[in-house]
Parts: structure tokens; C-alpha cells; sequence
């Protein structure tokens, strides 16, 4: 990671080194003195007319150039007009930034990406053909027809006819313009449903017919994606439901003690995010390796002195237990607005949380929610078996069923509660560090998922950990196939009230307890 | 123990009891000007508000160090209203009443300054409000100092039909009484400029929401129709962050979609990962980053006052630094901090804004005001790629069908001679908020 850093610098050193002597108007090539001249004006049609003269010339280092004014590097002496590329924050009073907007920069895009079709690498080229897609004109055509015989990654070359099969569009040729439709039909890239939507208004009756065949085999293979799509976002927002849900399923559902201060552990996991974020600031991709025990240690040390100062003298009260554990949840909120800030703290992303899974135009998964929905399902599992396979898990289960049975046994009962809301305390932690990769860490992220928390674990059944994830999960796909067509706040509303009348209906939930252990 | 120390001591005991005691106790004296102000220095809007407090106190000490006005020295009365919308009107209550000031700056929601309308109104007391809002109001105990919709949103969409050739709009706001307002009145500027109802999306999503997947694939289907789209965003607060960076992680950026926000700036900015925000825009009527003598200067002045090189500045600061000017202006003007004289000599009042204009009280006590589209950049700052010459702010939209026969004028000329601040011009009535 060092080296790469060390390299780009040397790189931008000898780039630096490279164009100090162009200072004095005289070295410069003559299409930079004219482009210099435009850019000079500080406006944005003026730099645009500057950018297509320096696109048209034959110089070679004209990419440089372009790829500067792109990245916010060119800069113009004030006086002479001499460009400057320079690194950032390494100007003095006498260099002024050439500005650029949106729509310019789009423009450069452009114009390099047209300049790099023939780039030695295969991923430059690729990703200059996607850029040219929509805006081939018949000279570029002839260009393009050229660079396909060339061609020999895959790729490229798919980009390059799905160009050309575009440029045909436009043909005078009746026969071609067919033979093109004909080869888009099935392409989900959305430029190719825009032209063919315009073609279906096609002056030849044969040519618009076609048009529209090929438009409803696009959009009924879209509208398959779509129903994808949303079932995925659903599973995404209910494994975020089933994470901030699962530690309370310990808590409340096995030991029954209602804890208002849950929301709270889990924004401590999320401040241990930051917290180690912080200490390890050029390894950010590696630091959720190491947030992910230190908050289940962290939100656990907390879990277990709660109990052992707290809740230990208010078993069986539950009334008291809520009050208490409230109290305890605005002092943890107040805690971190004093000691760190009361302002939202920023947590990056681990650059292989960011972007996307392309499958393909139309269906992307962004990575960070994938993760989450395979995080949670490990968490799952670890916690299952935790509470299946090992000793502290019969004991925990014991306890929780026939508490004075298991004491008769020779379980120690006041150890395994602290081990056992320590175990559910540390799960909020974790679910803290997921949480920090989607939403804001402040010191009100807690209050913002206590209630969904209570929500999943009533409807999943209280005392059932497979009731927790599928409620969670189903609980999330239901709530994104209302968000389309009922709107965020009112899906809300709607799932809302459908628990109300389910729990009217099941007063134990999905997955209610049977037998002995179910007693009141 | 000698008597430096025993004075010492007293003085330490005294200004130890002024501090627990708070402003209120501070003995009132007659020769002072009292200035009240009215910001949430705890709860949701404090990390806004607490910051204008303190502009307020530096452009008071400041003005005090220049010898104060009419040779007074002023006063500063701070409350806390504590983000409770009702205490707002208490806390009015209480300044004009007990502490009797000659003014008040406050207020940053639109819902608390609805709160304390009615008080500055009975009392007949002026408030200075500093911050970009929906329009549809002119009182006139009220001045006005932030954005009205056609200094803010409007420029704003004008600036990326004409740069950016946007021909379909998503209209995303939080469920409230502003982002409703802005739209409405954006969406009807939009259809008289064209637009097709197809072309509109508007989305409204609870305070503080986080799960942006949906939305943001809808924009993004929507975006991928053909034509050039934007979003117009009112999103208020934290839940900018994981909608901006949903937009990263589905890969839409600035360049393929622009957002342009009209409550994102510099201090929202300050504390969140702007990766995913760089490119986006944002309209205001200051950005920190114009160079210029007066911001230089101002920029400087706050760090130094706040001790901290880091702090930024924004454009309710600014806002607050016309505000204040202006009044000091007018009250020597009128020779005295009467209401109705000092409001009289408010109307017409020029003072130099930070951006190198120069921002004038209208008749309708709003203000002139540049519109500036800045793109965000790493640092968290914006850069300007675009400003317009000062705007009048129109205190009743033209774009919406009940307001659009309506005017505010406080000197009369416009109004048939009686100063109202909602004149129908069509039935020539004043009508609707008590404005006597």
C-alpha cells in the first residue's frame, strides 16, 4: 500500500518536473497558447470550445492536459495565461483553478475517452467505448469499424458493435437499420431502450414494428430484474432489521427483560467503528476486521456492568426494569455527546464495501448491502450455535425455562444472566459496526432502530431465534414491495399496522413457545 | 489577606454567580441597548443554531468595541429555546416583556418562527430571521434576511436547464412544512416552464431516513429514460448522508445525475465523509469559498473569535451579519430603537454582503440577494460555478395560484396606501395574517 503511494507521488513529481519548463507562453505549443487564450475567459462555453480545439489536435500531450482540467489540477498563471498542472494545495496567489461543472467534466469525459479508443489497455478502451455508446456519429462509425477489426478483447469488442449497432440505427437503409434492430433485441443497456423507443415511431411500418417486438422482450426481461431488485433490497433492509433485532432476542426474548438501552449498545459498536477507524487511519479496508470484536467486547463490557449494577436487583419487575434501562439509555447518549461530540461522527467505508455488483444493466447490488445480508446470516448462525451446541447455551437455555430447576441442577443462575445479556449486549455491539456502513453514527442512531427491534422480535415470537430472522426478513420484504407505490412514510405506517393486527390475531407471534416453557 | 486579593476574590465570586445565574441576571443597566437572541443552544437544532449564538455575540462585541449605538453599549440577552418548537414563544415572550429588548435575531425553522410570530406581533417587537425558507409570509415586525423560494430553489433549477439541459426532475424533500411548500412551488414554476407532469418525480421521506435502496433505483429508472435528469433535494439533515451515499454505491454520480440541495452547507458539511457528495451542487447566497476582501475578513474575525482555525463559515452566518448592520444603521438613522421607527428606517437600508454586492430591505422586508450554485468538493468547501446579479426577494410566489395576486409592502406604495404585507391586488383587500 506504501509503495503505491510513494510511486503515484514520484509520478506526480516527475509529471511536475516534466512541465515546469512550459512556464514562459513562448515553449508552449501553439493549440495551448489558443486554448489558454479561451480558457482564460472563465467561461464555461468558452472552456468547452477550448477543450474540442485541444481534443482536435495531434499533440501528445494533450490527455494530460485534459485529464488535469478533469481532475481540478490545470491551473493558468493569472498574468501570462500560461497553464499550469500542478498538485493540489501547491499554488500561490498568482495561479488561478480553470473551473469546470458537471456537464463540462462530462464533456472531457468524452472528448479522452474518443482520444484513448486505441490505449494499450484493455479496461481504457473498454471503458471509452461505453462512453461513446450513445453519441456515435457515421464519421466515428467508419473509426470504430476500424478499431473492431483490430480488436481482440471480448469485451471491447462487444462495446464496439453495441456502438456501431446503435450508429446503424440511424441508417438510410432500411435493410440495416432491420439487421440492427434485430441485433439490440435482449440488450438491457438503457441507451439501447431509449433509441428503440423513439424507433417504434419509425417512418417504415416494418422498421417500428420491429422496434416494438424488440422493446417488449427488453422490457419484460427488465421488469423480471426489477422484481429481483426489490426482493433483494427487502432481504437487505430486513437483514438490518434481523442484526439490530438478534441481541435483543437474547436479552428480551430468552431472559425477558425489557431493555430500553439496547439502541444505545448498538450505537457504542458504532462509535467503536470510529473509534478504530480512527487509530488506524490508513488501513480503513482492515478496520471492520478489528471493529467487529472490539464492539461485540465493548457493547458486552457495557451489557454485563448493566446487568451486574442494574437489572440484577430488578428481575421480575419488569415496569421498573423499562424505567431503569430508559435511564440508562440517556446517560449512555449523553456519555458520548460530552466525551466525543454531540455532532455526527464520519465513518468511511472500506473500499471493498463500496460500488456495486453489476450482473447486468438493469440489476446492480451494491456491495455494502451484499455484506450485510452475509453478515448477518453468519451472525446468525455463530449465535445459533452458541446457543445449541455449547455448554453456556444449554445452561442459558435451562435457566431461562425453569430457572429454579437449573439452580437445583447446579447452575449458576447469576453468572449465566451476566453471561447472557453480556452475549446479547455484545450482538448489538456488532450489529453497531454493520449499521455504521449504512446510516449516520450519532449518538441518536440507537433510538432510530429500538423500536424496529421490539417490533421484529414480538411479531417473530418471543423466545425464538429463527422467529427473529424471519420475521426481520420478512418484515423487510414486505415493507420495499409498499415502498414503490405507497411511499416511504406510508409503508411504514402500513407494516406497522399489520403487526397490530397480526399480534391481535397471534398474541405470540409467529412462532409462539410450546409446552412448559412457554408458561406465564 | 491583602485587598487586591479580597477584590480579587469578589470579582471572581461575582462573575462566577453571573455565569450560573445566567444572562438574565446580569444587572440591568440604562445605559445599555439590549438585543435579544432567540437560537437552540440544545436539542436536534443545536448543532446549527449554537453557531449563529455566537456570530451574534462577536458582531455585538464588535459593534460594542466601535463604541456601541447611539452611544449606547449593547447588550446581548441569549436564551435557549432548546429545539422546542412552543418554547420559542415563551422565550419570545420573556425578552420583549421582562428583558425589554430593542430586537431580536433567531429562530431557524420555519415551524419556530410560525411559534413567535404571534408574540413579535402582540408586542409589537422586530426579529430578524436568518434562514432560507418557503416564502409565503411578510409580518411586519418580522426582517426577513434569508432566501425567499425565488433566491434559492428557482435560480437553482434555472442554472441546470440551461448548464446542465435537465429535462426531467425528481423533486425529493423530508416530509415537512418546507421541502411541501418549495415543491409545490417548484413544480408549478416547472409546468409553466414546459415540463411534463411525466417528467416530475416527487418523493417525500420521514426525518433521519436511512434505507435509500429503493429510492435511489427509482431515481435511477428514472433517470435512465433518455432525457437529462436531476434531483431537486430538500432532504433535511443527517439523512443527506446515506442518500448521497447510496447515489455512490449504485453508481450514479454527479456527472450522470446531479442533486442540487438547498440544505446542505459548509457546517453540514464539517462533520461527514464527503467522498460520495463530491460534484453534487448546492444553491445558497454565500459560500465560504468567494474570494473576496469583506469574507476574507469575516472568515478571519470568526476564527479568531471561536479559537478554532477549523470552524467554517455559512450562509445564515451571513445572513445574521446583514441583519445586523442593517439594523445598527437604522436605529442611528431614527435616532432611537422604537419599533415602528426603527422598522420605518429598516426598508431601503443598504450594507455591503460578504459575496461583494450589496444587499438593500426591500418594501417587503426581504432583501436583495446573489444566487450562488457551488459543486462540493473533497475538502468539504464549494466551489462557485455559478452566480447570478442580486435577486429580489419575492415574499409571495407568483408560482402558485393563491398567492400569486398577492404583495407585501410595508411603506404603502404598492398597497393602496396602507402599509400590509398581504395585499390581494385583484380584490384589493388585506386579508389573511393579522398585519395592522
Amino acid at each position: 500500500m506504501l509503495k503505491t503511494y510513494d510511486f503515484t507521488h514520484l509520478l506526480l513529481l516527475s509529471v511536475l518536473l516534466w512541465l515546469c519548463p512550459p512556464l514562459h507562453a513562448e515553449q508552449q505549443s501553439a493549440t495551448l497558447t489558443q486554448a489558454a487564450t479561451l480558457f482564460q475567459a472563465a467561461d464555461f462555453n468558452k472552456t468547452r470550445e477550448a477543450v474540442d480545439l485541444l481534443a482536435a489536435s495531434s499533440d501528445a500531450d494533450v490527455v494530460t492536459y485534459l485529464q488535469a482540467l478533469l481532475d481540478g489540477k490545470l491551473y493558468q498563471d493569472k498574468v501570462q495565461g500560461t497553464l499550469v498542472i500542478a498538485k493540489d494545495g501547491n499554488t500561490g496567489d498568482e495561479l488561478r483553478k480553470i473551473p469546470t461543472n458537471n456537464s463540462l467534466r462530462k464533456y472531457v469525459r468524452g472528448a479522452i475517452g474518443q482520444l484513448s479508443l486505441s490505449h494499450p489497455d484493455a479496461a481504457v478502451r473498454l471503458k471509452s467505448a461505453n462512453g461513446l455508446l450513445e453519441t456515435v456519429t457515421p464519421e466515428m462509425a467508419e473509426q470504430l469499424r476500424g478499431l473492431l477489426d483490430k480488436e481482440t478483447d471480448p469485451a471491447v469488442k462487444e462495446a464496439l458493435s453495441l456502438g456501431l449497432a446503435m450508429a446503424d440505427l440511424n441508417a438510410a437503409d432500411k435493410a440495416v437499420r432491420l439487421t440492427a434492430i434485430e441485433s439490440l433485441a435482449g440488450n438491457l443497456h438503457p441507451g439501447v431502450r431509449n433509441r428503440l423507443t423513439t424507433m417504434t415511431t419509425d417512418s417504415d411500418a416494418e422498421v417500428a414494428k420491429a422496434a416494438q417486438a424488440a422493446l417488449k422482450t427488453i422490457e419484460d426481461t427488465a421488469a423480471l430484474y426489477g422484481h429481483v431488485e426489490t426482493l433483494f433490497f427487502g432481504l437487505s433492509l430486513g437483514s438490518v432489521l434481523v442484526l439490530a433485532a438478534i441481541g435483543l432476542a437474547i436479552t428480551f426474548g430468552v431472559m425477558g427483560v425489557i431493555n430500553m438501552a439496547h439502541g444505545e449498545l448498538i450505537m457504542l459498536g458504532a462509535y467503536t467503528t470510529y473509534i478504530v477507524q480512527q487509530l488506524m487511519p490508513n488501513f480503513i479496508d482492515y478496520s471492520l476486521f478489528v471493529a467487529v470484536p472490539a464492539a461485540f467486547i465493548v457493547s458486552g463490557a457495557m451489557g454485563i456492568l448493566i446487568e451486574r449494577t442494574v437489572i440484577r436487583h430488578l428481575y421480575g419487575r419488569p415496569l421498573e426494569t423499562l424505567l431503569a434501562t430508559f435511564g440508562i439509555s440517556l446517560i449512555l447518549q449523553q456519555l458520548v455527546r460530552t466525551v466525543i461530540s454531540p455532532q455526527n461522527v464520519p465513518v468511511s467505508n472500506p473500499s471493498w464495501m463500496s460500488g456495486s455488483l453489476e450482473i447486468n444493466s438493469v440489476l446492480s447490488l451494491t456491495y455494502n448491502r451484499l455484506y450485510i445480508v452475509l453478515f448477518c446470516l453468519m451472525v446468525f448462525a455463530l449465535l445459533y450455535f452458541v446457543l445449541r451446541k455449547t455448554n453456556l447455551g444449554l445452561q442459558v437455555r435451562a435457566v431461562s425455562q425453569n430457572r429454579a430447576m437449573a439452580r437445583a441442577m447446579g447452575v449458576r443462575s447469576a453468572r449465566v444472566d451476566a453471561l447472557t445479556f453480556g452475549l446479547g449486549s455484545g450482538i448489538a455491539g456488532v450489529a453497531g459496526v454493520a449499521l455504521s456502513q449504512l446510516t449516520n453514527v450519532g449518538p441518536n442512531l440507537g433510538q432510530a432502530y429500538i423500536i424496529d427491534s421490539f417490533m421484529v422480535v414480538v411479531f417473530g415470537g418471543v423466545g425464538n431465534l429463527w422467529g427473529t430472522l424471519v420475521a426481520g426478513l420478512s418484515l423487510g420484504v414486505v415493507n420495499k414491495v409498499l415502498e414503490p407505490w405507497a411511499g416511504a412514510v406510508l409503508a411504514k405506517i402500513l407494516v406497522l399496522v399489520f403487526i397490530i393486527l397480526f399480534i391481535q390475531k397471534r398474541p405470540r407471534g409467529l412462532f409462539p413457545q410450546k409446552g412448559r416453557a412457554a408458561g406465564d | 489577606m491583602s485587598l487586591p486579593k479580597v477584590l480579587n476574590k469578589t470579582l471572581l465570586s461575582l462573575s462566577l454567580l453571573a455565569a450560573l445565574g445566567g444572562s438574565n441576571l446580569v444587572v440591568a443597566a440604562d445605559d445599555t441597548i439590549k438585543v435579544g437572541v432567540l437560537h437552540s443552544l440544545s436539542g436536534t437544532m443545536a448543532i446549527s443554531e449554537t453557531t449563529l449564538k455566537d456570530t451574534m455575540l462577536m458582531l455585538i462585541d464588535e459593534q460594542n468595541k466601535k463604541g456601541g449605538v447611539l452611544g449606547k453599549q449593547l447588550e446581548a440577552v441569549v436564551v435557549d429555546p432548546a429545539s422546542n418548537w412552543p418554547l420559542f414563544a415563551e422565550k419570545a415572550r420573556d425578552l420583549i416583556e421582562k428583558d425589554k429588548v430593542a430586537a431580536t435575531f433567531g429562530c431557524w425553522t420555519s415551524v419556530s418562527r410560525k411559534s413567535v410570530l404571534p408574540v413579535f406581533e402582540e408586542k409589537n417587537s422586530l426579529l430578524f430571521y436568518p434562514v432560507q425558507y418557503e416564502g409565503e409570509e411578510s409580518s411586519k415586525n418580522v426582517f426577513y434576511t434569508g432566501a425567499a423560494p425565488n433566491q434559492q430553489a428557482i435560480p437553482a433549477v434555472d442554472y441546470l436547464m440551461k448548464e446542465g439541459e435537465v429535462k426531467r426532475w425528481v423533486l425529493a424533500g423530508t416530509d415537512y412544512v418546507y421541502p411541501r411548500t418549495t415543491n409545490k412551488i417548484l413544480e408549478a414554476y416547472l409546468k409553466s416552464k414546459g415540463v411534463d407532469e411525466k417528467d416530475i418525480m416527487i418523493n417525500y421521506t420521514p426525518f433521519g431516513h436511512s434505507d435509500w435502496q429503493s429510492i435511489v433505483a427509482d431515481i435511477k429508472k428514472f433517470g435512465g429514460e433518455g432525457k437529462k435528469t436531476a434531483v431537486v433535494s430538500t432532504i433535511n439533515g443527517d439523512a443527506n448522508v446515506p442518500f448521497y451515499k447510496e447515489l455512490g454505491n449504485q453508481g450514479i454520480s454527479a456527472e450522470d445525475i446531479p442533486v442540487v440541495a438547498f440544505s446542505v452547507g459548509e457546517e453540514e458539511l464539517s462533520g461527514i465523509d464527503t467522498k460520495p457528495l463530491v460534484g453534487h451542487l448546492a444553491a445558497w447566497n454565500y459560500f465560504m469559498s468567494v474570494e473576496n476582501d469583506g469574507n476574507k475578513d469575516f472568515i478571519k474575525q470568526w476564527k479568531e473569535y471561536t479559537k478554532n482555525d477549523k470552524r467554517v463559515t455559512n450562509d445564515p452566518m451571513e445572513a445574521h451579519v446583514i441583519g445586523f448592520k442593517m439594523w445598527v444603521k437604522a436605529v442611528e438613522q431614527a435616532k432611537s430603537t422604537d419599533t415602528d421607527k426603527v422598522a420605518e428606517a429598516m426598508i431601503g437600508q443598504e450594507v455591503p454582503n460578504l459575496t461583494g454586492g450589496t444587499a438593500k430591505m426591500l418594501p417587503n422586508h426581504h432583501l436583495t440577494k446573489p444566487v450562488l450554485i457551488g459543486e462540493i468538493q473533497e475538502n468539504g468547501q464549494f466551489e462557485v460555478v455559478s452566480k447570478t446579479p442580486e435577486v429580489a426577494g419575492d415574499a409571495w410566489s407568483d408560482f402558485l395560484p393563491d398567492s400569486k395576486n398577492i404583495v407585501a409592502d410595508w411603506t404603502g406604495k404598492e398597497t393602496d396606501g396602507k402599509p400590509c404585507g398581504n395585499f390581494n391586488t385583484e380584490t384589493k383587500k388585506c386579508s389573511g395574517q393579522k398585519y395592522e
